[in-house]
């Protein structure tokens, strides 16, 4: 169970990533590109130059994805829509060839991540699972309050109005593209960390991380979670990980088909996610009525 | 210079085969605007009918001349039956939503033909080689190819004169455009809209089918197959310009010659060179290099 939470937390990351671009109705397809990047930066660190502390590791998947992401929102922010979508995917596709056919980095097998240490400190085995399980929780937790942080400031509420109209947001004077720029930069910082605290918690990366049907479960995860808290991609990747963990032992074969079919009853009976099912027996009446026409949208 | 012409023909090789593979997924995007992932479930429906009929075939031992009849066959009623079943038992209950929702609900279709697919015809690759190996290989400049890519190329410049008469110069394709330059008023003027989108859809899953089913002889017909040929159709597609029968043209020529290339001068860069072409064209033309500008709605 532990390993089940633990594991999530990392790819529950990258799907708050997702979330907070899906709030601007941006749908990045392919955020298993920072996932990949924090997972390799880290995986190459401790591989050439030996370092396995988890927090220079950590440092060093953030700066890999910030300068990334910086240079490629320049790009991207131009893009809505379907666009975006596509785009993202065919960037992170585009790691994924390069990853895949470098013999260095043992081509589509990856390689193996070692122990993180900790500041010196280097504990084994059981120890060594539950501190790093315990600095995976805190360090989600801490991501989450300050990305609910992020989209509470004035720019959060700029990528709402975003979603709703660019157009009227532009006559306001204020600079969506900047918006989405800094969204994007933020996204990828999340995924990384994301990508290498999963990476460390298995001990291995290979460039599946960043192919398009893992950047398309974490979209995936976001519809199901919905995009209304922090919280809920996090809880939508635990119970995406029970989901995907029995199908597979129930149907090896079709556990994707199970998947899809929990996917599309989502949108269809759950337009606004998993979340919305809480918030509509919080909320009160009139409060309802004012968000539903948002709803219809 | 035999590097050149090995290129130039493998480069159409490659170009017919995309075309034919993405066209389908255009011309969904054009009329509907569903950019429509569950294709590469049609395109492997289509590789595994075809191939498991061919191989069926062969065990009869009759002439292996007309087993070629068998391939679109296959991918007519592979993708009559998922296309309709798809378009009439999903989609048509998210007409009217949000565009990107469209993406993921055909993703969840995608996932769902994927084991489909694994569940007809089990996890194991099939291999139809007989119609490719029937009519032997040609010698273009002292290099080999077999006849049958040329048949290949030969079959998507029909389909592409076809679709450019029935869209152009029939009564329905005019139809089908004033459908698609807006649809709420053609519906006010009596056009049956909702037939139209049913019988798109089917002719572009269609389509798909075609394109895996002429593939399946050359290639050995595996699970994964259709999120391959998916990420590849769309790089074609949003090259060439959403929606533009042409642009996919285009697209599936300059996809298919970067591949060969790199195939050929530089091939690790095999993998990615695709989505490089992909990537360098958008950053110069936004939308892609056909796409119709579209006026932005406050």
């Amino acid at each position: 169970m532990v390993n089940y939470i633990h594991v999530s937390m990392g790819t529950g990351m990258v799907a708050l990533g997702v979330m907070i671009q899906m709030r601007a109705g941006l749908v990045s397809f392919g955020q298993g590109l920072y996932f990949c990047v924090g997972g390799y930066a880290a995986g190459m660190t401790a591989k050439f130059l030996g370092i396995s502390d988890l927090f220079v590791l950590l440092a060093i998947g953030v700066v890999a994805a910030l300068i990334l992401s910086a240079i490629l929102g320049f790009l991207l922010r131009r893009y809505r829509e379907i666009f975006y979508a596509m785009l993202t995917l065919a960037i992170s596709m585009i790691l994924f060839g390069l990853l895949s056919s470098t013999e260095e980095l043992g081509s589509t097998d990856g390689f193996n991540l070692p122990t993180p240490t900790y500041l010196g400190w280097a504990p084994t085995g059981e120890v060594g699972r539950i501190t790093l399980y315990i600095l995976t929780c805190f360090i989600a937790i801490g991501c989450a309050i300050a990305l609910n942080r992020f989209l509470k400031s004035p720019i959060g509420y700029v990528n709402e109005a975003i979603r709703e109209n660019e157009l009227r947001v532009e006559y306001l004077g204020t600079s969506a593209h900047k918006a989405v720029h800094i969204t994007y930069m933020l996204a990828a910082v999340v995924s990384s960390i994301g990508g290498v605290l999963w990476s460390l918690v298995l001990g291995h990366v290979d460039p599946e991380m960043t192919n398009w049907t893992t950047s398309g479960q974490f979209v995936f995860v976001s519809i199901l979670s919905g995009i209304g808290n922090v919280a809920a991609p996090l809880i939508g990747t635990f119970i995406l990980e029970i989901v995907r963990v029995y199908a597979v032992e129930i149907s090896p074969n079709t556990w994707q088909m199970i998947l899809g079919s929990v996917m599309l009853l989502t949108i269809i009976f759950l337009p606004k996610g998993l979340w919305s099912l809480l918030t509509r027996k919080k909320k009160s009446k009139p409060q309802q009525t004012a968000s539903a026409p948002a709803a219809g949208e | 210079m035999l590097t050149a012409i090995a290129i130039t023909v493998d480069g159409l090789g490659f170009a017919a085969w995309l075309f034919l593979s993405s066209v389908g997924l255009t011309l969904i995007y054009g009329v509907m605007r569903i950019l429509n992932i569950a294709h590469g479930g049609f395109y492997a429906l289509g590789a595994y009918s075809s191939a498991w009929a061919i191989g069926l075939y062969a065990t009869t031992g009759s002439p292996i001349v007309f087993s070629f009849l068998l391939i679109p066959l296959a991918a007519l009623i592979a993708g009559l039956a998922s296309g309709l079943l798809v378009e009439r038992g999903v989609l048509k209950f998210m007409y009217g939503r949000d565009e990107v929702l469209m993406v993921l609900v055909t993703y969840a279709i995608f996932l769902i033909l994927e084991d489909a697919t694994k569940l007809i015809w089990g996890t194991e690759s099939y291999v139809a080689w007989q119609p490719a190996f029937h009519f032997g290989t040609i010698d273009v400049f002292d290099i080999p190819y077999t006849v049958y890519k040329f048949i290949i190329i030969s079959v998507a410049i029909i389909v592409g004169i076809a679709l450019y008469f029935v869209l152009n110069k029939t009564r329905v394709g005019k139809l089908l455009l004033v459908v698609i330059e807006d649809r709420e008023i053609s519906a006010a003027l009596g056009i049956n809209v909702t037939k139209f989108f049913t019988v798109t859809f089917v002719v572009g899953a269609v389509l798909g089918a075609l394109g895996g089913a002429i593939t399946a002889p050359e290639i050995s017909v595996s699970p994964g197959i259709g999120a391959e040929i998916i990420v590849l159709s769309f790089a074609v597609i949003v090259i060439g310009g959403m929606g533009s029968i042409g642009g996919a043209m285009i697209g599936a020529l300059i996809v298919g010659f970067a591949r060969a290339a790199s195939v050929h001068l530089y091939p690790p860069a095999e993998l990615f060179s695709i989505y490089l072409v992909m990537a360098a064209v958008l950053a110069v033309k936004p939308y892609g290099l056909f796409a119709l500008a579209e006026s932005r709605k406050i």
